[in-house]
């Protein structure tokens, strides 16, 4: 789990992007309290092969990206 | 093919035409929007700085920073928020405005410069793109502000309501501020024109979280080419403004508010560049950022007047190139003591870097 809540854009990308070099992990759950974020890896997200689902849990979101 | 984003795209349009129209509507040539320019005539209207030409309340910041935050409270997405090393994006926003006004202008203005053939603008976008490639191995290497926190409605809205008093205070007693009669300062549009334009600038911009930086950042670290259609359709549509009105003119000589002293237009955007990187979003989202209800923001654009007003104060800022008495062409650029403060300006970014890159991030 990554959790960028907290950081302004890019750092939220920069962070998934690290993990899935690094790692390539099938599933990851980032948690973001920023709509840009959730825009940002969210697009991030999809264009790496992974399907994203976005949850909002009051001001923060969990988005889970899955192979 | 990864899918264009039309919002930005139309985003980008809107400020290209918002830019010509300003023009023709009195603002000076290639300076439709300028955001360090504007923050820099603001610093001189509250008599921060005593540069005679540069000195007018921009109604354009006003109704930019509002735009934002009217659509973020439309949307739901205005929220307060702070704590993230404010005193160090305090500098970055003065090291950002002293490299814009070396230069002449943000990375806004360079886009609008370029769009009307100013080929010092190229030079400058060298300088912006190195800049944005060291502030990135930067990001990589694990640089970080650290988090910011939720923090209360109120301090969400000082720079909306710091802007609206001055606003208001700018219609209703215009004689406390101090206004140019010569220069560019003295050049603008109608103010109730140029704050209804900005503040449809100010909105779309919040939706499409258009970036100048953003634009060439996510490009070269992500390949997401998203921010980067906004800045190319600011080019387009500013380009075809100028074409259509004769004024487009392609060179380096006699640019209007240009000088064509390469290395130090390379180095002061080679300064916006990684400090606004290093800030995470150019000055025009810095504004956009502070109209959220983003306090690092607002303390940015803090920053960044006081940097105007040191820039004119000290001397750091950029002269245009000029035709002497003699009618010869002279060359402008900065002396002594802006290149000394380019140089301070770039080991203060090094310092700045290197000191907040995250060990644990680093070692992973």
């Amino acid at each position: 789990m990554i959790d960028a809540r907290g950081f302004s854009c890019p750092m939220p990308m920069a962070m998934v992007q690290k993990e899935v070099k690094k790692n390539a992990p099938a599933e990851l759950v980032v948690l973001v309290d920023d709509k840009c974020a959730v825009e940002n890896v969210s697009r991030f997200g999809k264009n790496s092969g992974y399907e994203v689902t976005v949850a909002q849990e009051g001001e923060e979101y969990r988005l889970t990206l899955k192979k | 093919m990864k899918k264009i984003n039309w919002l930005v795209v139309i985003a980008g349009a809107v400020v290209g035409i918002a830019a010509v129209v300003l023009t023709l509507l009195g603002n000076p040539a290639n300076m439709g929007f300028c955001i360090a320019c504007f923050l820099r005539d603001i610093a001189g209207g509250v008599g921060l700085h005593s540069a005679a030409k540069v000195q007018y309340i921009r109604p354009e910041i006003i109704g930019l920073v509002l735009g934002a935050f009217v659509m973020a409270l439309v949307k739901g997405e205005f929220r307060a928020k702070g704590g993230s090393s404010p005193a160090t994006r305090f500098v970055l926003g003065m090291v950002v405005m002293i490299g814009a006004l070396v230069f002449l202008g943000c990375p806004l203005r360079m886009v609008i410069r370029l769009g009307g053939g100013d080929l010092n603008a190229l030079v400058g976008m060298v300088g912006f793109a190195l800049g944005i490639l060291v502030g990135i191995f930067f990001l990589k290497k694990g640089f970080s502000l650290k988090r910011s926190y939720t923090l209360g409605n109120a301090e969400g809205g000082i720079l909306p309501a710091v802007l609206t008093g001055l606003f208001i205070l700018a219609i209703a007693v215009p004689t406390l501020f101090k206004a140019s009669e010569a220069g560019p300062g003295s050049m603008h549009a109608p103010i109730i024109a140029a704050f209804a334009i900005a503040l449809v600038v100010g909105a779309l911009a919040q939706r499409s979280r258009l970036c100048m930086v953003g634009g060439l950042r996510d490009t070269f670290m992500f390949q997401d080419l998203k921010l980067l259609y906004g800045f190319v359709a600011i080019f387009v549509l500013v380009l075809i403004g100028n074409l259509v009105q004769g004024k487009f003119k392609l060179g380096f000589e006699s640019q209007p508010i240009a000088h064509s002293a390469h290395l130090w237009n390379i180095l002061g955007m080679f300064l916006v560049g990684w400090g606004s990187v290093l800030l995470g979003g150019c000055p025009l989202r810095q504004l956009i950022l502070a109209g959220e209800g983003n306090g690092d923001s607002a303390v940015s654009v803090f920053g960044m007047i006081a940097g105007a007003a040191i820039s004119h104060n000290f001397g750091l800022a950029g002269a245009a190139d000029a035709v002497n008495e003699a009618g010869e062409y002279v060359v402008g650029g900065i002396g002594t003591a802006g290149k000394v403060a380019v140089v301070i300006c770039i080991l203060v970014l090094l310092a700045i870097s290197l000191l907040n890159v995250q060990k644990k991030e680093k070692n992973a």
